[in-house]
């Protein structure tokens, strides 16, 4: 790429041709104040006004997130016109902005308080018309209020690149403008798969995972036998909630954290995830064996779930009849566990920690629940652990590291751990799958083809002679592309893995937020790279781990011989399988 | 999935096809079956979005940013009252009040028995000839409060007994 000189603030440099003024500001060590471009330019309309400067020559402030840099560009940013009129551009989006900034969960990570605190914006200059104000809250994972909605865009950018189709819209016009599901339904009614994208890429607490904090804390009041499990990308990640690097793995603090929570049992939902495996390997070599259902999906991601029981219901008998590895968890915990240690699963409440918005939705559902007990009571997000221990007053960074407990459940393999990133479950499902076929590990153990952060990876393996197509897909907008396929007869794979949210789990609508103004210590490529470093944790832990195949973990021969008889027994059938059944996109 | 029957399905479908070569083919597909139907339910939405692969959310967005389409029904003669400027000035919230009035209905609704819908428009390039009413394309010049009764009535005596 070509090389221009520029000034900023009269200080000459050299900087790539094509940016915009923004990036090459940035890309020198400034950070002009802004909305949307610290996102991928995922809304870079240049409507906002917040991030204009002052270019010599030129008519006026320009927007710098769209104004490209040219050849001896000279860009003032500290003028006082090019300070006063961000201010007054922030002042006017928060004229017509709730305004409850205490109350308010995206309060620590809000782009706008941020650039109204950068700015010295006022928050009563100026009093006008608000937007017609929605609080969708019927669904019991995401919270959509338009009260503080700005209009950017971001969301239905994010929605549609995952997916393919945006379930969100601008809507109306002028001060009536509001972005929702079409018909400003509640995204109850909607194609929306709840994977919580949107949350993860809103500026403002406009979109927001709906709490669950105060369930929890009812049943620690309640005297319940509060037992947590957390999944395999939150502790790739929760330590960015208290300005760790990201990628830094957490797991003995997390679990520290947990017990000095009240929590009774910290376990690790890697457990489960190796019972995931040892059934849904089964499944897949009964299908293959006996003329089953192919190719064969896995139904650990709830978004993807929701995604094929609205998009394609025709193709359901595709899905592994696996529940996903919490809901297994639980339903293990409530029988198997609750028996070996005296506690009538009524009293038992089981809390998952997870780095997804949908868990909270799936749990609801009526195929997991028996005699009107769920399998799993609550589900937090890897951001709401977060806020439950800053309330309670726990310096994280300063806990000792802790074991998960494994007296009687517990215990993982590393094939569980990668369960949390794009390609994990095929890979351990390979691991385990080639075992049973061939009565010997696979001697690489490591399957690199379906590793990384390709849309749709491919690979065939030989198992023994055996060749077996597989596939992986990750957000929507690839998934379909393997759909398509199916539906039209034309696939050539035996087993696929999709992912809800583009990276996997690791990218999770539950994870914490990565906005670059508050990471003031990551590099400037941040959002390209933050993927990979949470990987990176997980692929690391599942390399410490001495036990690397989910058949082989301990704990699992001992839950098959003494309660389940063996995979894909009746018992087990009963307890960790499930069912899924078409629905309308639009619900009347 | 829809609840529309096969014929209306595969006409819409076929209005959809007539644009497959635009680059941005959505309001010209509205449009059409805005003239051909008289308004866009979700319904029809949702065809128009899984022939061509655009959002329901985005064309609904398209439907209710532009004054043109409709959601609901619209009557047999759809009044359209100019409110710009020109017109306002020249009397005509009067003019719109007195339909409203007469018909029993606000701007925006439509007649229980189906044959009018009244609609506030912004400047429709009338101006010089300001207050203008258009019924199904048709201008009414320079229209007067005392005019809107005899309107009325010439619609009501071509589309039969109200």
């Amino acid at each position: 790429m070509a090389k221009i000189n520029i000034k900023i603030e009269g200080i000459p440099y050299e900087v790539e041709e094509g940016l915009t003024v923004l990036e090459a500001c940035r890309a020198c060590g400034y950070q002009i104040p802004s909305l949307c471009a610290y996102n991928h330019g995922e809304c870079s309309r240049g409507s906002c006004r917040v991030c204009l400067v002052e270019v010599k020559g030129a008519r006026g402030l320009v927007a710098s997130c769209v104004y490209p840099v040219n050849e001896g560009m000279e860009i003032t940013i500290s003028s006082p016109a090019a300070t006063a009129a961000r201010r007054a551009s922030v002042e006017l989006l928060l004229s017509n902005h709730s305004m409850k900034c205490q109350q308010c969960d995206k309060n620590e990570y809000c782009e706008l308080l941020y650039a109204a605190r950068v700015t010295g914006a006022r928050e009563d200059m100026f009093q006008g018309s608000k937007t017609p104000t929605t609080v969708d809250q019927l669904t019991p994972s995401i919270v959509r209020d338009t009260s503080k909605c700005i209009l950017c865009g971001r969301c239905i950018e994010r929605c549609g690149n995952a997916h393919g189709l945006s379930v969100l819209g601008f809507e109306k016009r002028g001060f009536n403008t509001i972005v929702a599901p079409a018909e400003n339904r509640s995204l109850e009614n909607s194609p929306c798969i709840l994977c919580g994208q949107c949350v993860s890429v809103c500026p403002t607490g406009a979109l927001m995972e709906k709490s669950e904090i105060d369930k929890v804390d009812e049943a620690m009041k309640a005297g319940k036998y509060v037992v947590v499990q957390t999944a395999p990308a939150v502790r790739a990640a929760l330590g960015e909630e208290f300005g760790m690097k990201i990628g830094t793995p957490v797991t003995g603090k997390m679990v520290a954290a947990l017990r000095r929570l009240g929590f009774k049992k910290v376990f690790d939902t890697n457990y489960s995830a190796d019972l995931t495996i040892m059934e849904e390997a089964t499944e897949l070599l009964d299908r293959l064996q006996n003329g089953g259902v192919l190719p064969m999906i896995t139904s650990c991601s709830p978004g993807w779930v929701n995604f094929a029981e609205i998009n394609y219901g025709d193709l359901l008998p595709h899905l592994s009849t696996c529940k996903s590895p919490h809901e297994m968890f639980g339903a293990i915990l409530k029988t198997y566990y609750a028996e070996k240690i005296g506690v009538d699963p009524k009293d038992m409440f089981v809390v998952s920690v997870m780095p997804c918005t949908a868990k909270k939705f799936e749990k609801e559902r009526d195929q997991l629940q028996r005699d009107g007990i769920k399998d799993v009571d609550a589900v937090l997000t890897t951001r709401e652990l977060g806020r439950l221990i800053k309330r309670s007053g726990i310096n994280f960074t300063k806990l000792p590291d802790e074991e998960f407990d494994n007296d009687i459940v517990g215990d993982y393999s590393g094939a569980g751990v990668i369960f949390g990133v794009t390609g994990g479950v095929m890979e351990a499902a390979l691991r385990t799958a080639y075992h049973a076929l061939t009565g010997k590990e696979h001697e690489l153990i490591k399957f690199e083809a379906v590793r990384g952060f390709e849309g749709i990876k491919s690979a065939e393996i030989d198992i023994d002679g055996t060749k077996v197509k597989v596939a992986v897909a990750h957000g929507m907008k690839n998934a379909r592309v393997l759909l398509e396929e199916i539906r039209a007869g034309k696939s050539e794979y035996q087993f696929i893995e999709i992912m809800g949210c583009p990276g996997g789990c690791i990218a999770g609508g539950g994870q914490p937020y990565v906005k670059p103004q508050f990471l003031p210590n990551e590099d400037i490529d941040i959002l390209d790279t933050y993927k990979q470093k949470r990987a990176d944790a997980l692929y690391s832990e599942d390399e410490r781990q001495t036990v690397r195949q989910s058949h082989n973990n301990p704990q699992m021969k001992a839950l098959y011989e003494q309660f389940l008889g063996k995979p894909n027994s009746h018992k087990a059938h009963e307890l960790l399988h499930t069912s899924y059944k078409a629905r309308e996109a639009f619900k009347d | 999935m829809f609840h529309l029957s096969e014929a209306a399905t595969a006409q819409i479908n076929e209005i959809c096809d007539r644009y497959a070569d635009e680059p941005t083919p959505l309001i010209m597909i509205l449009e059409d079956i805005q003239k051909e139907y008289g308004y866009i339910p979700l319904e029809v939405q949702e065809i128009v979005s899984a022939r061509t692969g655009i959002s329901v959310a985005e064309i609904y967005g398209v439907v209710t940013f532009y004054s043109f389409f409709s959601l609901k029904p619209k009557g047999k003669y759809v009044i359209g009252c100019c409110l710009g400027t020109a017109c306002y000035v020249k009397g005509a919230q009067q003019v719109i009040d007195k339909f409203s009035e007469l018909l029993g209905i606000k701007p925006g609704e439509t007649t229980a028995d189906g044959m009018f819908t009244i609609d506030a428009l912004r400047c429709i390039g009338c101006c010089s000839i300001a207050p203008a009413v258009t019924i199904n394309g048709k201008v009414y010049p320079t229209v007067d409060v005392k005019e809107v009764p005899g309107i009325i009535a010439e619609y009501r005596k071509d589309g039969g007994a109200a």
